[in-house]
């Protein structure tokens, strides 16, 4: 492997866009020049990585990314891809084009600002994070203050290929809220054709502050989705996310998330719902660092045709960090003797009087159940869609956000193909 | 008005032959009885008519009116009237009732060319239905048949045919772990579906059950065949002598 070259084709081709690029890039050019170097270094992730043993990204590895040029492009066509009930919700929305912000899409709250007016990037080892500060150009930045409740948020990112050739997206959002403040905030990503959406969240809760965060997965079926998150919880706040992935040829969610003041609690949900050769890896590392701190990760997984879903899930409590409470359950739906689940739970206990649970069930469609529904007279494919939603009932029920639940159960629906 | 016929009908589970060849006619408006003892092949013969998998047909007939049933779909025979009322009903988790049965419903309508009924017409139907068989509106509102007593996923069984309206009915064992009330409640709910175009298989151990749904032919399947039929009195006659003469005989 060269380390100028990245060694792949897709890394080489990242790196000589940040060639060429550079220079407008916004922001601090040293940080996006040492981030450079940690990538052409590493470059792709690789399966020696104890991180990425479950995932390759050798399909992406040989595609050349292209520069998206949609600063002004009309998105109808793309908008049309978010599920309906999510463009009916009444309330505040940002909508990024291929990673930038498009205002003209847009109705900002007041606590919005642009990443590209006043950018601020750090350091991290990991490969694609690094390749999301040596790249990026935009992101939502959410400042919250003390006590304030904003309500619901809409974020979606659109994203498109380029006459045919893929592209790369890396959006960086910035999520902060100070003591006290609530905020529930409606991911979405969907596409059309081959791209990378490779965005980064750095989300920081103060003492007390509440942030609801489902995240709707829905990209294009040839598109990639790479998502870094990292988030900290101050004494007492609530880290509450679900994330659901339905779209993309291969994805990953990392989410690195550290407890770091008493009592706060971190849920790390998620579902996946995945077909043909879809692959999909769900990446937790959970950081209790202070005591009394509650962790909860859920992840269903619904798999059919030969698709392959990972879960990994990393526990670690600090010496200090006593009464944790932590809970971990990976449940697998095969729909198809061809489809896999990899599982990796990771339990890392230094702390001596704690709670912490891991768990893990594969089954499938239970036959009695899905002859009872055809027996009333069910077609097939709608009572197998069902039984999958009847396997999810208990992750999508339990949100607490009426418009989340109506979007999750749209794309549950439409997916069939058939009307419930 | 349909009839089903059934000639010669042969049914495996695996290597093991389970139904030897059953025939039996139930003409458009007739109810009929099937008695036999535990592990004749009743809840089989009920199973292979609609359509569950696992069970290999290797010989004989089942068609209901021009229909071949064992070349359609569990859901395509719904469709075409049949309703089995199990004897072991499913617990289903994570669905709620009144969405099955609307599903159910729609289903079926769609199939048939028939208009679907919206949540509001839907829900007045059912809400008829339970009425009619003194169940309590709450149990709409549960998962299917989680939690319900042994009775009252009976009953549950019965709801669904009172609210999909079959023109052929099976019911195996639908008086099995009720009480004399609910009995007597399971049997006008059939009742209130007979008439010219409808038929029943009904599938009991207990002749008390005929009493309130009075049939028009008793059967006795034993060993995967049926070797006696006749009229009412003769599940008096089973109830009295039970099964061990008219098997010796058939043998
Ligand atoms: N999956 C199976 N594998 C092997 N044998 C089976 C299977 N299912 C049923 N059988 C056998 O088939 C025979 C008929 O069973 P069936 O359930 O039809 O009897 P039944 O007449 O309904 O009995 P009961 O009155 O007890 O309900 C029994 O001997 C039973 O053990
Ligand atoms: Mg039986």
């Amino acid at each position: 492997m060269s380390a100028l070259t990245g060694g792949s084709t897709a890394a080489t081709s990242f790196l000589s866009r940040f060639a060429g690029l550079k220079t407008q890039l916004p922001g601090n050019l040293a940080e996006r020049e040492a981030a450079s170097v940690v990538f052409a270094h590493a470059g792709l992730p690789g399966r020696k990585l104890e991180a990425w043993k479950y995932t390759s990204l050798a399909p992406l590895a040989d595609a050349s990314f292209h520069e998206p040029l949609t600063l002004l492009a009309p998105c109808d066509d793309l908008l049309a891809l978010v599920p309906p009930p999510a463009l009916a919700m009444d309330c505040p929305r940002l909508i990024f084009r291929d990673g930038r912000f498009r205002a003209d899409l847009s109705t900002a709250p007041g606590f919005f600002s642009s990443f590209a007016d006043a950018p601020e990037l750090a350091a991290d080892p990991r490969p694609m994070v690094a390749l999301n500060t040596m790249l990026t150009e935009d992101g939502a930045v959410l400042d919250l203050p003390e006590g304030m409740d904003g309500g619901t948020l809409l974020l979606v990112h659109l994203a498109s290929d380029l006459h045919g050739q893929p592209t790369a997206a890396h959006p960086r959002h910035i999520i902060r809220l100070a003591k006290g403040a609530r905020l529930e905030l409606i991911e979405i990503s969907v596409g059309s054709g081959s791209y990378l959406h490779n965005p980064v969240f750095q989300i920081a809760l103060a003492p007390f502050a509440t942030l609801t965060h489902v995240r709707l997965q829905s990209e294009a079926a040839v598109a990639y989705h790479l998502a870094t998150l990292n988030v900290s919880a101050d004494t007492g706040a609530f880290y509450d996310s679900f994330t659901f992935t339905a779209g993309a040829r291969l994805s990953r969610a990392e989410t690195s998330a550290t407890i770091a003041g008493e009592a706060a609690r971190v849920h790390l949900d998620a579902a996946q719902l995945l077909a043909d050769h879809q692959h999909a890896d769900i990446t937790t590392i959970l950081r209790h660092a202070a005591p009394h701190g509650a962790s909860r990760q859920t992840v269903r997984n619904v798999l059919d045709g030969h698709a392959r879903g990972v879960f990994q899930g990393r526990i670690e409590v600090a010496r200090g960090a006593q009464k944790t409470d932590g809970y971990q359950m990976n449940q697998a739906l095969l729909l198809s003797p061809d489809a896999e689940i990899d599982s990796k739970p990771e339990l890392e206990i230094f702390a001596d009087d704690v709670k912490c649970s891991h768990g893990a069930t594969v089954g499938e469609l239970d036959a009695d159940q899905f002859f009872y529904l055809r027996a009333r007279g069910v077609p097939a494919d709608l009572a197998r869609m069902m039984l999958v939603r009847a396997f999810l009932a208990d992750s999508i029920d339990a949100l607490a956000n009426d418009d989340a639940r109506a979007i999750l159960d749209h794309v549950l629906t439409t997916r069939w193909g058939a009307a419930a | 008005m349909s009839t089903l016929r059934i000639e010669g009908l042969k049914a495996s589970i695996g290597d093991k032959e389970i139904l030897h060849g059953i025939d039996l006619v139930v003409p458009a408006g007739e109810v009929h009885a099937i008695m036999g003892p535990n592990g004749s092949g009743k809840s089989t013969l009920s199973y292979v008519l609609s359509g569950r998998d696992g069970y290999e047909v290797t010989g004989g007939i089942a068609t209901y009116g021009d229909a071949d049933l064992l070349a359609m779909d569990p859901e395509q025979r719904a469709a075409a009237g049949l309703f089995l009322a199990f004897q072991y009903p499913v617990e289903l988790p994570g669905v709620g009732n009144a969405n099955f049965l609307r599903v159910a419903l729609n289903s079926i309508r769609r199939t048939r060319g028939e208009p679907e009924l919206d949540a509001v017409q839907f829900l007045k139907l059912a809400r008829a239905a339970m009425k009619s068989l003194s169940m309590p509106e709450d149990m709409l509102k549960r998962q299917v048949n989680v939690g319900f007593s042994g009775g009252e996923k009976k009953r549950n069984e019965v709801l669904q045919m009172a609210i999909l309206k079959p023109t052929l009915a099976i019911l195996d064992e639908t008086d099995s772990g009720l009480d004399i009330d609910a009995l007597k409640i399971v049997a006008d709910g059939v009742n209130a579906l007979r008439g010219p175009d409808f038929s029943a298989l009904v599938i009991t151990h207990y002749q008390r059950l005929l009493d309130y749904i009075v049939p028009d032919r008793v059967h006795v399947l034993a060993h995967g065949r049926i070797i006696r039929s006749g009229g009412p009195e003769l599940a008096l006659e089973l109830e009295a002598n039970g099964y061990a003469q008219i098997v010796a005989e058939a043998a």
